[in-house]
């Protein structure tokens, strides 16, 4: 037993990325017709588990500032970035993964969405045809967010960005639905196959230039030397394939139609990855250039109008909308805009150490507070409208009314979620937007309004989608519709008072978690 | 020459992903918008595999070298580990994808991108 515990605490980092991975194998050895209940077992235990080993790192690098896992023969736990420096010449070589404050943020997000629609989704799942495809894929997927947010190399954050690309397009195609999904899953495919070489190819001139790949010593000797023509090349590369796997504008088509023919739970999750592909956006912006040496005053500016387009695009083809999930899936592009906002405003005044410390640092704050908010709520949204099409059977709005009679719970949590995403207060939406108006107000009053704008148009929206599902009498071919078993309501109630917890106390939260994670990435 | 021999392989590598990228962005037909793909794919590994070449240098195996006292140049193993790791990466990237392609012209009967946009609908 001790002997466990030991491996367990020397070993976690690397365990939240085995764990899944290897539960994906298991799930697979498993006869799906014969055993589904062991297999629903394994899996839920797999996500369970590699959850419970993301939190453990999570609170550890929060308690000690930083934890770094070092893979190969060695000290494996901390030393920093230099006990990687293994070779004779001093070149740090080997493949570690470091976790600061910004990426236990991350971390943490990811378990608890993923530990909630893995639950979901073996009620939710359950019986319906490419089961034996779902379970492994859904463990890879999960996998392979841990591994992006928990990795300090450039060509192993590739590695998992792969991984991720390929279990979602396969996840968002495994429903095929007479074609739709497998053309959804393609189109997700080949835009995340493009947009991983381009990163490839920015990871192959940093290397050529500097001869490294570890991401501490990379940014050391980026800002040092002061960046070449190369090193920009190299951040274009990298940042453009991120900001259109994050689901930006001009790069959103894809968003839309992989999250909304996706299995509801899958569709979840897939936030989750796009914003792990965002979380790298902010990695190679932020700790790998940063402030020194880079001017970023262009390039924030450049995003800040890339994100308050993406709001209002997202917004305004959300509204027209008729299919509830693709309807949300418009929202996610619009919420991201929000994220980016926040961090391209930081990243604009990010040379300026008075503007940084006066608003700055507040507006990275408020856009990761942002991402973890989104990912809690918009999660639950999809969730609570998968909830719907499930029972009823339906996608379409028109089709729908008078549910909330008929499943109470689940009108309950989509209205929270509604409302958090709409940013009304006492819910998280409500604190991060707010936190986001304040600094970007500050840097420019215009991008603040386009903000403020847009989370009107989507209380419109969400007033809309309320009403039509909810509200309104009852239907004739709807008069069976019952509520959803506790097994699929007990992860979105758990969502729900995530959300509500947080529009509580965000100080706490901010205190705790997000100025630090700030500091990590401004470090 | 020996400036020839070095840049070479990088006008290729240029060469080839632009082709690729035309295929993919004018092609119609969804099997050569994957085979265009792949050229892509062989240029990125192509350029990768270019970084660490000399044309003076040995294969970097330390067993394998004649004259051991002598200083000899090795061309760079990173990258080839990173070229093989992105090859088997894209093998299952095209697998899957040709895959979704077989499942499409099943349902639809088409493999045309132009027919290829139900979703919109």
């Amino acid at each position: 037993m001790n002997t466990l515990l030991a491996f367990w605490s020397l070993h976690t980092p690397a365990l939240a990325v085995a764990l899944p991975l290897l539960g994906a194998m298991l799930v697979m050895l498993v006869p799906a017709e014969r055993f589904p209940q062991l297999r629903g077992i394994v899996f839920f235990l797999a996500a369970a588990l590699g959850a419970f080993a993301a939190i453990n790192v999570a609170g550890q690098a929060l308690a000690d500032g930083a934890c770094t896992y070092v893979f190969g023969a060695g000290p494996r736990i901390g030393g920093g970035p230099e006990a990687t420096c293994t070779t004779f010449s001093g070149v740090p070589i080997r493949i570690y993964f470091h976790i600061d404050a910004a990426g236990a943020l991350m971390l943490l997000v990811a378990a608890i969405t993923s530990t909630a629609a893995a639950l979901y989704a073996l009620r939710s799942e359950e019986g319906s045809s490419g089961l034996t495809a779902f379970q492994p894929l859904y463990l890879l997927l999960v996998a392979g967010v841990y591994g992006m947010v928990a990795t300090g190399d450039a060509f192993n954050f590739f590695v998992f960005l792969e991984i991720t690309s390929l279990a979602g397009a396969a996840l968002a195609a495994c429903r095929i639905d007479r074609g739709l999904a497998a053309e959804a899953g393609l189109k997700y495919a080949a835009i995340s196959s493009l947009g991983g070489l381009s990163y490839l190819v920015g990871v192959g001139l940093l290397l050529a230039r500097h001869d490294l790949l570890n991401i501490a010593a990379l940014s050391q000797a980026i800002q040092g030397g002061g960046p070449s023509a190369t090193d920009y090349a190299a951040l274009g590369l990298m940042a453009l394939p991120l900001a259109m796997k994050a689901g930006t504008v001009p790069m959103h088509q894809w968003t839309p139609d992989t999250y909304s023919r996706a299995p509801h739970p899958v569709s979840a999750f897939l936030l989750i990855s796009s914003q792990a592909s965002l979380f790298g956006l902010f990695r190679v912006a932020f700790t790998l250039f940063g402030a020194p040496v880079v001017s970023t005053t262009s390039l924030g500016a450049f995003l800040a109008v890339l994100a308050a387009l993406s709001m209002f695009v997202g917004v305004t083809m959300a509204i027209p909308q008729h299919d509830v999930k693709r309807l949300i899936s418009h929202h996610a592009v619009s919420q991201t805009g929000y994220m980016l906002l926040g961090a391209s405003v930081a990243l604009a005044v990010l040379g300026d150490a008075e503007k940084t410390a006066a608003f700055g640092r507040d507006a990275l704050a408020g856009s990761l507070f942002h991402m973890m908010n989104y990912a809690i709520y918009n999660g639950l949204l999809f969730l609570a409208a998968g909830a719907v099409v499930w029972r009823t059977g339906k996608r379409n709005l028109d089709d729908m009314g008078g549910l909330g009679r008929a499943m109470p719970v689940t009108m309950l949590c989509f209205g929270i979620g509604a409302l958090a995403i709409a940013g009304i207060p006492p819910m998280s939406g409500f604190a991060s937007k707010w936190v986001l108006y304040e600094s970007v107000f500050r840097y420019s009053p215009l991008l603040a309004i386009v903000a403020m704008v847009v989370s009107l148009l989507t209380l419109a929206s969400f007033v809309k989608v309320f009403q039509a599902m909810f509200l309104g009498p009852a239907r004739k071919h709807l008069s069976e519709v019952k509520e959803v078993p506790l097994a699929m309501a007990f992860p979105m109630l758990l969502l729900a008072l995530a959300t509500i917890a947080i529009g509580l106390f965000p100080d706490v939260v901010m205190q705790r978690l997000l100025l630090p994670a700030a500091d990590a990435l401004l470090k | 020459m020996n400036a020839i021999l070095t840049h070479l392989p990088f006008v290729i590598a240029v060469t080839v992903a632009i082709a690729g990228l035309a295929v993919v962005l004018w092609r119609r037909n969804l099997i050569h918008v994957l085979m265009g793909m792949s050229l892509v794919e062989s240029a990125v590994n192509l350029f990768l595999v270019a970084l660490g070449y000399r044309h003076d240098a040995v294969a970097p195996i330390y067993t394998g070298l004649r004259d051991g006292g002598e200083h000899v140049y090795m061309v760079l193993p990173t990258v080839q580990a990173l070229t093989l790791t992105a090859i088997v990466i894209g093998l299952a990237t095209t697998a899957m994808m040709l895959s979704l392609v077989i499942v499409i012209h099943r349902h639809y009967g088409t493999t045309d991108v132009r027919d290829v946009r139900r979703l919109r609908e």
